[in-house]
């Protein structure tokens, strides 16, 4: 396989260029282990994708074979259920704002993420560390802690000022983004801390003001780690369903919740439910596969250090 | 680490005396000083309103008598001082008895998933270290649970759990003949094996992912010295990349245990708003007694004590495994 050009392009990230280096034993393995190898990686193949299997073959039977006895091999193949997922539930509809929600949650929290981690990576402020660990500690809580609370302050704010959170996808936007923000703060600390500080500081003696150097030097050079933390978001906010189930109504449901349509009818279509959720999977799967190189290159220079 | 406010990244300006330049210096400094705060202040300020703020006022609600008459005026509730509280934890009656025993099944499917997570995940990645054909490719493809969206693979697994036209009791019952007659799976005692097997599933290549990464920060000088000296392939796993991975393993260990104790996403969508007795996770149990019986107090009440347990056990767990390591600088 062909090794990212951009990890190993970016200026000073000499841990991402060590880790887009395979590593070689000078002596080649036993053939014992050769042998564990390829039985535990063939095992876990199997469980890893036979679900993947059931939900691809499913997505194109007739309704007959998912009724029925499961079958290995469909009867025929047909694309009538990608036809009919879009009429059986206003599935676009939950697309679109799946689309938005996410979408925006992930521009923001990037954009937030990337100035907090600049000012924790290059200044010394009072403050500083509580405000890593208290950010980082967020992680811990439980989400149903928060869940009823934070639907309380949404309905009042919005009796109180008429700003609608609750139930309107703004609300959904902002609570998605602080989800993922603990997280990416974090990887980017340590993306931004293995950017030599004399590149922006010579920046800063070429006349550029601090946050010339931030987005002329700093994030250029981090673009690996903004990428992985960008793909963290929004995977996060694609997939989000606690939330989505409370503080959506009909016109502002997103797939998480939507999905769920199909099976609480009295007929239970699999073969559409598997094709919808193909379809919503998609863009997400081919994206994370797409950008894994640069999750992994940002994991290694941020998170695992 | 240190709190001094005293920023060095600006070049110092000419301090020429004069009252003229007086004001504008001083904006200058504290523009300077300022700045990093106000590169902090959108995300402060976002955590103070989603998180912070809300589990303040979580902690309040625990202490009224919440229920719907009061949601959309809820400060006129009355309080209700420990009663919440005691009412979680009286384990004779039958709300504190099911909180126990919801508890119990989360620490023992919590144990079991990080446990199998930790060693699938970190197999695979060392026997992933070294290039073979086909490494890429596998690799993309054990990352696709992980990169599924929840919803989407867990509505699959519901699928293949089926009874009637499920593929797990195709292959055990019709197949292999295992079993005398088909299984029920996600409702009755083997739910919790369903559960467990999902987000075992689910979750293991977020190890194998933060594993790989922690082994391509181990130098390979490391593995020849080890080969020149004649150690085998065990003892290089057992005296290099294990404890060359140990502050990896502290982190990713703490957070696949929060995450999976908090785990609601898995739960809700494999067995729906009310979830068998075997499976019945804590972040469920709280779902269902806060908005299916719109008992806000009581539910406030057992989020509090969820999450004074997990502060406990963090804070166990890092003394515990910090024991002898230079305490890492955030």
């Amino acid at each position: 396989m062909s090794e990212s050009p951009l990890a190993v392009r970016a200026p000073g990230s000499l841990k991402a260029r060590a880790a887009a280096r395979p590593v070689k034993s000078p002596m080649a393995p036993p053939t014992s282990f050769l042998w564990a190898r390829r039985i535990f990686l063939t095992l876990l193949t199997g469980f890893v994708l036979i679900p993947v299997y059931v939900m691809i073959s499913s997505s194109l039977k007739p309704l007959a074979d998912v009724t029925g006895q499961f079958r290995w091999i469909p009867s025929g193949l047909t694309i009538r259920p990608y036809i009919d997922i879009w009429s059986t539930v206003p599935l676009a509809r939950y697309f679109g704002n799946s689309l938005i929600v996410a979408g925006a949650a992930t521009v923001s929290s990037v954009v937030i993420a990337v100035f907090a981690a600049y000012a924790v990576s290059r200044y010394n402020f009072r403050g500083k560390r509580v405000f890593t660990v208290t950010v980082l500690s967020t992680q811990m809580f439980p989400g149903i802690l928060f869940l009823l609370p934070l639907f309380l302050i949404y309905v009042n704010i919005g009796q109180a000022t008429g700003i609608a959170l609750f139930g309107s996808r703004g609300g959904l936007i902002l609570t998605y983004l602080t989800f993922s923000l603990p997280f990416s703060i974090w990887m980017l600390i340590g993306y931004f801390d293995s950017v030599p500080r004399d590149l922006d500081e010579a920046a800063l003696v070429d006349g550029c003001g601090p946050l010339g150097a931030l987005f002329r030097v700093v994030v250029p050079a981090a673009i690996p780690g903004i990428v992985a933390v960008a793909v963290y978001a929004f995977m996060t906010a694609w997939g989000e369903v606690l939330f989505a189930s409370v503080m959506t109504n009909d016109a502002t449901r997103t797939l998480a919740v939507g999905l769920q349509g199909y099976s609480t009818l009295n007929d239970v279509y699999w073969n559409q439910i598997m094709a919808a959720s193909l379809v919503v999977s998609v863009p997400v799967v081919a994206g994370f596969l797409l950008l894994q190189r640069y999750l992994v290159a940002g994991l290694t220079a941020g998170a695992v250090k | 680490m240190t709190t001094t406010t005293a920023p060095t990244k600006e070049p110092v300006r000419g301090a020429t005396p004069g009252a003229a330049r007086e004001p504008r210096r001083r904006t200058g400094r504290i523009r300077r000083i300022g700045l990093p705060y106000l590169l902090l202040l959108p995300a402060l300020l976002l955590e103070l309103l989603v998180h912070l703020i809300p589990m303040v006022i979580g902690v309040v609600m625990s202490f009224k008598e919440l229920t719907q008459i009061y949601i959309s005026n809820w400060n006129t509730a009355p309080w209700a001082g420990f009663g919440n509280y005691k009412l979680s934890v009286d384990f004779d009656a039958p709300v504190g008895e099911a909180l126990l025993h919801s508890f119990y099944v989360t620490v023992a499917f919590t144990l079991l998933s990080v446990g199998l997570c930790w060693l699938i995940g970190t197999a695979a990645a060392i026997f992933m270290q070294e290039t073979f054909a086909g490494r890429g490719l596998l690799r993309a493809l054990f990352l696709i649970p992980y990169a599924l969206p929840v919803y989407a693979a867990v509505i699959t697994w519901v699928f293949m759990f089926q009874h009637d036209n499920g593929l797990v009791n195709h292959v055990l019952h019709d197949q292999l003949h295992l079993t005398d007659k088909r299984s029920f799976w996600l409702i009755g005692d083997n739910s919790f094996y369903a559960l467990l097997t999902v987000s075992v599933w689910k979750g293991w290549p977020f190890a194998f992912l933060i594993v790989m990464a922690g082994l391509q920060n181990i130098p390979k000088e490391l593995y020849e010295a080890a080969a020149l000296d004649g150690a085998g392939m065990l003892q290089q796993i057992r005296r290099i990349t294990l404890p060359s991975l140990r502050a990896v393993n502290q982190v990713l260990i703490l957070v696949l245990f929060l995450w999976t104790f908090n785990d609601f996403n898995t739960p809700y969508v494999l067995f729906g708003k009310a979830a068998p007795e075997s499976a019945d996770l804590i972040s469920v149990h709280i779902y269902q007694a806060s908005f299916v019986t719109w008992n806000f107090g009581t539910g406030s009440a057992m989020s509090v004590l969820l999450l004074l347990f997990l502060l406990v056990v963090t804070g166990v767990y890092l003394v515990l495994t910090s024991r002898g390591r230079r305490t890492s600088d955030v």
